[in-house]
Order: C-alpha cells, then sequence, then structure tokens
C-alpha cells in the first residue's frame, strides 16, 4: 500500500504517450507506408520491443530504486517469454509443418522449410 | 436507422422473449420504486468494492446465465426429439447451440467460480479484501456489461451463429454479414478485461496479502488451486484478445487475417483460439478440484491425502495445459508428427489427473463419511467426471480422433467434463459456503431432490450421447429424423428435463432457505467440521473479515485452533483497520466502455467513439482520484465483535 503521492505522475504519461505514437507508427507502417514487406516487418519488431521497454521501465518497476530489486518481475518476464515462444514456435509449427503431404517431417531442416511452404499453401486454394 | 431495423422480428418464440423482458424489467423497476429501493441497491450493492458482496453478485449474475444457457439447451433437445415438429427452424438453431455454448463457458462456468474465490479466497488466507478492491468492482462490472451485450443480441440484431469457437472464415464478414458475430466479439473482449484484471487482482491477494506465518505451502487447497488458475488466466488471455481485436479488424475495417482472400489464414483462428481455449478449460476445472478437495476434506473429516502431490499436479496441469490445444483440431491435417506431438502431450494430463483422483479416494478411504448435499455433489463427481476423463484420452489419439471430431461422442465428452467437473463444483461450493455468504444454510432435504435430479438427468441426457456420436450423428445438427438415432435422442432429452427439474428446485431450495432455514449463530456451520480460516470468522461475517488477523503456520490451522480452545479473536490486539472507500466510478466507466462496444457491433463508429471518450475520461478521473479509504476505529469493531460473538 504505497502512499499516493499528488502533482501529474510523468512516467506514467510519457510512458502512455509513447506506447500510443509507437501503436500508431506500426499502425500506419503496415497500412500506409510504401516500404517494402522486410522493412515493414523489421520495424515493426523493433518497434515492438521499444514498447516492451516502455512498458517494463515506465511502468513495471524494473528501475523502481526503493523496493531494492524486490519488486522486479523477473519471474513473471520469464514466463512471458516462455508463453511468447510456445505460442510463435507453436503456431510455425502446427500452422506450417509437414504441409506438403508428402514428406511426413523428420524433423530435420523444418526451420527453413517452413517459410517457403506457406506460399505454396495459398497456392492451392 | 428504425427501430425495426435492428430488432429481430417474425419469430414467435422471440416475440415472447421480447414480452417477457420489457415485463421483468418495468416489474423490477416497480418493486425497486414502491419499496423504495434505489438508494439502497446504489449504496449498498452497484457501489461496493466488497469482496463478498462482489462475489454474490457474480453467483446471482451466474445463476441467471445458467437459467439461459439452459433454456437454449431445453430448446435444442426438443427440436433433436421431435424433429419433424418444425420447433426451431434452422438458423435459430444454430444461434441457439451458439450462444448455449458461450454463455456457459463464459458467463456462466467462470463468473460463478470467480464469485466463489471472490468470497472464499481472502477469508481463507486471513485477508481483509483484494488487493485492489477497485478493480474488483471493475472487472465485475465489465463482465456484467459484456455478458448483457451478449445476451440481448437474441432480441436486437440478431445472435451470433457460427458456433461458440467462431470459427473462421465462417464467422468472418464475407460469411456471416450483420451484427451477430460482432456481438460475440465484444462482448466476450469486453467481459476479458474484467476476467484479466481478476486473475492478476487475485494472484496479488494471494502473494502479498496472506496471514502472518501461512507460507505458499500452507495455503487451502482451494487457495492454491486459485493461485494455479490466476497463473493460466493471466497467460492464456491476452491471446484470446489478440484473436478477438484481429477478427474485429477484419469485421468492421476489412483486414484480412482470418479471410480467404488477400493472404488471410483461416485456420489461424482456430490456432489462436485453441491457444487460449484449452488453458481455458483448465480455467474452469483447476478451482472445481479445489472445490472438491475442500468439500471431501471436509465430510471425510481427515487432512486431505498427499496435499503436495495435489499442489504439484495443478501446477504440472497448468504447464502442459498451454501444451496440447492443437488436439482440437486433428483433423486440420497438420500432418502425422504434428498430430503426434500433441497426442503425447494430451495423454500426459491424464497423469497428473489421475494422481488428483486417486488422492480424494484416498482421503475417503477408512474415513467417517457424511453425506450432506456438497458431499454428495463432490463424490458423485468422482466417477462421473472419470467417464469423461477417459473418453477424452480416447479423443486424444489423433487416428481414432479422425473418427470422433465432432460428432456427438466429443459433445458427450466434453459435458461430461464440464458438468460432472465444473457444475458439480458449483453447486457443491455454492451449497457448502452458503452458511458464510447469507448466514443460513440451504434446506438437506431439498438440497438431495435438487442433487438426484440433476444428477441422474444428467446421466440420462449425456450417456447415450457417446452412443449417438460412435452411430454417427454429428455435432450441431439440425435434422435428426434418422430412424436409428431417435430413440437415444428422445432418452437425452428427458435427462436434459431431469437437469432442469434439479435446477429449478436448487432455486426454489433458495427461496426456501431464505424463508425457513434455521438462522447460523457460529461460524463454523458444517457441525464444527470447518478445517480454514475461513470458518473461523463469524456468521455474518464483518465487512473488515478479521478484526485481529491470526498466525498461521500450518495446513488446516482452524483444527488446532479449535483443539485448544481459541479463536482469531484477540481484543487486547486491536487496532484501527483501514478499508477501502465505496465508488459509483467502476459501474460508470464500464457502462461507457459497454456503450463502446455497443456503437462497434452495430459499426456506429461515432457512438463508439463517444463511448470510448467516456471510459477514458472516466479513466483520467480515477488517476487523480486520492480517496485512500478509511479506518474502522478500535471501538466500533468492539462492538460488532462482541455483538458476534455473544461475549
Amino acid at each position: 500500500m504505497a502512499s499516493s503521492k499528488k502533482g501529474i505522475p510523468k512516467n506514467h504519461v510519457i510512458g502512455f504517450i509513447l506506447s500510443l505514437v509507437m501503436t500508431v507508427a506500426a499502425a500506419w507502417a503496415a497500412i500506409r507506408s510504401d516500404l517494402p514487406v522486410t522493412w515493414v516487418i523489421i520495424g515493426i519488431m523493433v518497434l515492438a520491443l521499444l514498447q516492451a521497454g516502455v512498458q517494463l521501465f515506465m511502468f513495471m518497476h524494473v528501475i523502481e530504486a526503493g523496493s531494492g530489486g524486490g519488486h522486479v518481475p523477473w519471474n513473471m518476464m520469464f514466463h512471458g517469454f516462455a508463453l511468447a515462444a510456445i505460442l510463435v514456435a507453436g503456431s510455425l509449427f502446427t500452422m506450417s509443418f509437414g504441409f506438403d503431404h508428402g514428406d511426413h517431417g523428420g524433423g530435420s531442416g523444418g526451420g527453413d522449410e517452413q517459410f517457403e511452404e506457406q506460399p505454396e499453401e495459398h497456392a492451392g486454394h | 436507422m428504425h427501430i425495426t431495423d435492428i430488432l429481430v422480428t417474425g419469430e414467435p418464440i422471440i416475440y415472447a422473449a421480447m414480452v417477457s423482458i420489457a415485463l421483468v424489467t418495468v416489474a423490477i423497476v416497480f418493486l425497486l420504486t414502491y419499496f423504495k429501493k434505489w438508494g439502497w441497491l446504489w449504496r449498498e450493492w452497484l457501489t461496493t468494492v466488497d469482496h463478498k458482496k462482489i462475489g454474490i453478485m457474480y453467483i446471482l449474475s451466474a445463476l441467471a446465465m445458467l437459467f439461459r444457457g439452459g433454456m437454449d439447451a431445453m430448446m435444442m433437445r426438443v427440436q433433436l426429439a421431435f424433429p419433424n415438429l418444425g420447433f426451431l427452424d434452422s438458423q435459430h438453431y444454430n444461434e441457439i447451440f451458439t450462444t448455449h455454448g458461450t454463455i456457459m463457458i463464459i458467463f456462466m462456468a467462470m463468473p460463478f467460480l470467480i464469485g466463489l474465490m471472490n468470497i472464499i479466497v481472502p477469508l481463507q488466507i486471513g485477508a481483509r479484501d483484494f488487493a485492489f478492491p477497485y478493480l474488483n468492482a471493475l472487472s465485475f462490472w465489465s463482465f456484467f456489461f459484456g455478458a448483457m451485450l451478449f445476451n440481448i443480441s437474441f432480441v436486437i440484431g440478431g445472435s451470433p451463429d457460427a458456433g461458440w469457437t467462431s470459427y473462421t472464415p465462417l464467422s468472418g464478414a464475407a460469411m456471416s454479414p450483420g451484427p451477430g458475430q460482432n456481438f460475440y466479439l465484444m462482448g466476450l473482449q469486453l467481459s476479458g478485461i474484467g476476467t484479466l484484471a481478476t486473475g492478476i487482482n487475485l494472484m496479488v491477494t494471494i502473494l502479498k496479502m496472506r496471514a502472518p506465518g501461512m507460507k505458499l505451502f500452507h495455503m487451502p487447497i482451494f487457495t492454491w488451486s486459485t493461485l494455479v488458475t490466476c497463473f493460466i488466466i493471466v497467460f492464456a488471455f491476452p491471446i484470446l484478445t489478440v484473436a478477438l481485436a484481429l477478427l474485429t479488424i477484419d469485421r468492421i475495417f476489412g483486414s484480412q487475417f482470418f479471410t480467404l482472400t488477400g493472404e488471410g489464414l483461416p485456420m489461424m483462428w482456430a490456432n489462436l483460439f485453441w491457444m487460449w481455449g484449452h488453458p481455458e478449460v483448465y480455467i474452469v476445472i483447476l478451482p472445481a478440484f479445489g472445490i472438491f478437495s475442500e468439500v471431501i476434506a471436509t465430510f471425510a473429516k481427515k487432512r486431505l491425502f498427499g496435499y503436495n502431490a495435489m499442489v504439484w499436479s495443478m501446477i504440472i496441469i497448468a504447464l502442459l495445459s498451454f501444451l496440447v490445444w492443437v488436439h482440437h483440431f486433428f483433423t486440420m491435417g497438420a500432418g502425422a508428427f504434428v498430430n503426434s506431438v500433441f497426442s503425447v502431450s494430451t495423454m500426459l494430463i491424464a497423469v497428473p489427473t489421475g494422481v488428483k483422483i486417486f488422492n480424494w479416494l484416498a482421503t475417503l478411504y477408512k474415513s467417517k463419511i457424511e453425506f450432506t448435499v456438497p458431499m454428495l455433489w463432490s463424490l458423485s463427481f468422482i466417477p462421473s467426471f472419470i467417464l469423461g476423463g477417459v473418453t477424452g484420452v480416447m479423443l486424444g489419439m489423433a487416428a481414432a480422433d479422425y473418427q470422433f471430431h465432432n460428432s456427438y461422442f466429443l459433445v458427450a465428452h466434453f459435458h461430461y467434463v464440464l458438468i460432472a467437473g465444473t457444475v458439480f463444483a458449483c453447486f457443491a461450493g455454492l451449497v457448502f459456503w452458503y452458511p458464510k455468504m447469507f448466514g443460513h444454510k440451504m434446506n438437506e432435504r431439498i438440497g438431495k431432490w435438487a442433487f438426484w435430479l440433476f444428477f441422474a438427468g444428467f446421466h440420462v441426457c449425456f450417456f447415450p450421447q457417446y452412443f449417438l456420436g460412435l452411430d454417427g450423428m454429428p455435432r450441431r445438427l439440425f435434422i435428426t429424423n434418422i430412424a436409428e438415432w431417435l430413440p437415444l435422442n428422445i432418452i437425452s432429452t428427458v435427462g436434459a428435463f431431469g437437469m432442469g427439474l434439479g435446477f429449478a428446485v436448487f432455486v426454489y431450495n433458495i427461496y426456501y432457505s431464505y424463508r425457513y432455514s434455521e438462522r447460523e449463530t457460529t461460524g463454523d456451520s458444517w457441525n464444527g467440521n470447518g478445517r480454514t480460516l475461513e470458518w473461523a470468522t463469524t456468521t455474518p461475517v464483518p465487512f473488515y473479515n478479521f478484526a485481529t488477523v491470526p498466525y498461521v503456520d500450518e495446513i488446516d490451522p482452524y483444527v488446532r485452533m479449535k483443539e485448544e480452545g481459541k479463536t482469531t479473536f484477540d481484543e487486547t490486539k486491536l487496532k484501527p483497520i483501514h478499508m477501502p472507500s465505496y465508488t459509483g466510478q467502476p459501474i460508470i466507466m464500464m457502462s461507457f466502455l459497454g456503450l463502446a462496444s455497443f456503437g462497434l457491433i452495430f459499426e456506429w463508429i461515432p457512438v463508439a467513439i463517444a463511448g470510448l471518450i467516456g471510459g477514458v475520461v472516466m479513466m483520467i478521473v480515477r488517476s487523480f482520484d486520492y480517496d485512500d479509504g478509511y479506518y474502522v476505529s478500535v471501538e466500533e469493531i468492539k462492538r460488532i465483535e462482541r455483538k458476534a460473538r455473544g461475549l
């Protein structure tokens, strides 16, 4: 129960505005800009990392001095990364692995195939 | 835009529903005005931040939703038993099975369990409220407005009709135009905010606000199940949020994430949906396991057998729940290797679940069992749930699943786990903790009638469905006048009405007990068999729960307290108690967001923007809200406690 200090919480306001700006920038890059797809993806990735940084440093007590590091949410960050890994790797695995119907997927070279196979799948429709 | 454009017209059942909604609304407004209860309603309930009152509101809403979902179910069963009657047309049938599934999972099972957690968890860990009481009220109202939004769809705009899984491309703009699917998306999105917030709230409450001395492995098992559930909620719900948002953008703003054209990936919806959806089924079953564990230990009058194994098996179930989602769509054809991986991970879940079953049996072994109503629900859960679990393992075999997939075998399986698991637990938990909530028990004799009717009806309803599935009857089928299926379908419908009757008796029991049940004088309502801290409080529970917070360093602390003749109350240690103030902000903020959602459903962008602005303004108001609550004076606590304890 932290006692609330009166006044404008500068960090939070700046963080909030920054995260809005970065969200709009990402939407603009995807919808309106004429950048090549590769650059759009790279741009969105970079913005995502920055966004995570804003959340951690401006909202999530990572640099909170008073707590002596006791509030640093390492535990939850680890779980978050684990979940993101399951989400991304799992989706790639289920949605594109072994979709050529001929190969029974021994597991070798799966990573490279995935990206090549996806367009074929669409051509099939 | 004319009013008749958005109202659903042309069906006698719907007109009857409109009339009854109007009559009920008028009746409620009249009664509140006649008895001058508007102020009371606002001051005591709508603005409350007390976890006990919020829990009661959750449970009342969940019971209403159980009624709504149950009516849907019985209409479906009538159609299936009498296919030539023309009771429902195909569109109406599609809408009903969609709303039945969505309401039962999202607006019945979860709120019911969250309601029980709300009331019981702070009492079990010796806390005075949630870590964030304001946020708790916000969660409730977000669920409430989400549920209302979803429920009005059948008279305004038309209900969603693409199944509770809402698979794309069927649920996309091209194949399901109109507001129906938007109701699904926005209703779930709005109530999902509340669920996520509750997950965080309860997690912080359990991790930070336990009574002094209480280590994690001293916590009551229901609190443990809540903690594990909160982790699943916090990690699974963002996936649903994103999936719903992507589909909303698809439908309203014309993007192509899940469409057939423009490089969309329709099956990605199924993938994301079940990445949330599978953890979701553990969100509704783990708290149920917790409730059964409490009830069984109490009425076997023994400490729960294998407490540590119980906790670890829940944690392992939670981990595995994120690794099995593909078994819901083996037939997508991801390939033998992918399916095999998920087949194996699915079967692994049977191991910790089996551990739990044997621990319950071992708790019962050689104990003097008291057959109360909550115990009956818990004991009947074990064999019924095993039937559901074993057929689940059968469905988990990828090769066999190609045969069972989307047949009534699957329908029977998930009703066996969800009803025998979650619904039985909701009833068991409500009856078990009822004296803590309302100060009197539910009538045992009527309660047993309700139990036996529901229990028998459940098996008569769903057991035949396994065989219907094996006979090839697919789910979500509207025309079933095939001679081989008819007898089993009729038996199943009889069972469904038995369950309906059981529910009616249960609700009647609430009224009957309110009128005639003896009022509780002690806090330890079940013949002094309570084992955990919630039974150490007085009944009715004072708004601050514990006048003095006890020191706890063991499992089932109340057993020893009773042996030593102690209570949690120590008048010499009284200090002023810091409590949060009631506030009307949560309900106002969420009604604005409800308005925004309503605008998005009909794609009236100005309305949506107005609602969103209102929501943001309320958030700014909250940001500059310096109300730090108030203190209850020692004299007042003394007065309340002396009266409650008869000192």
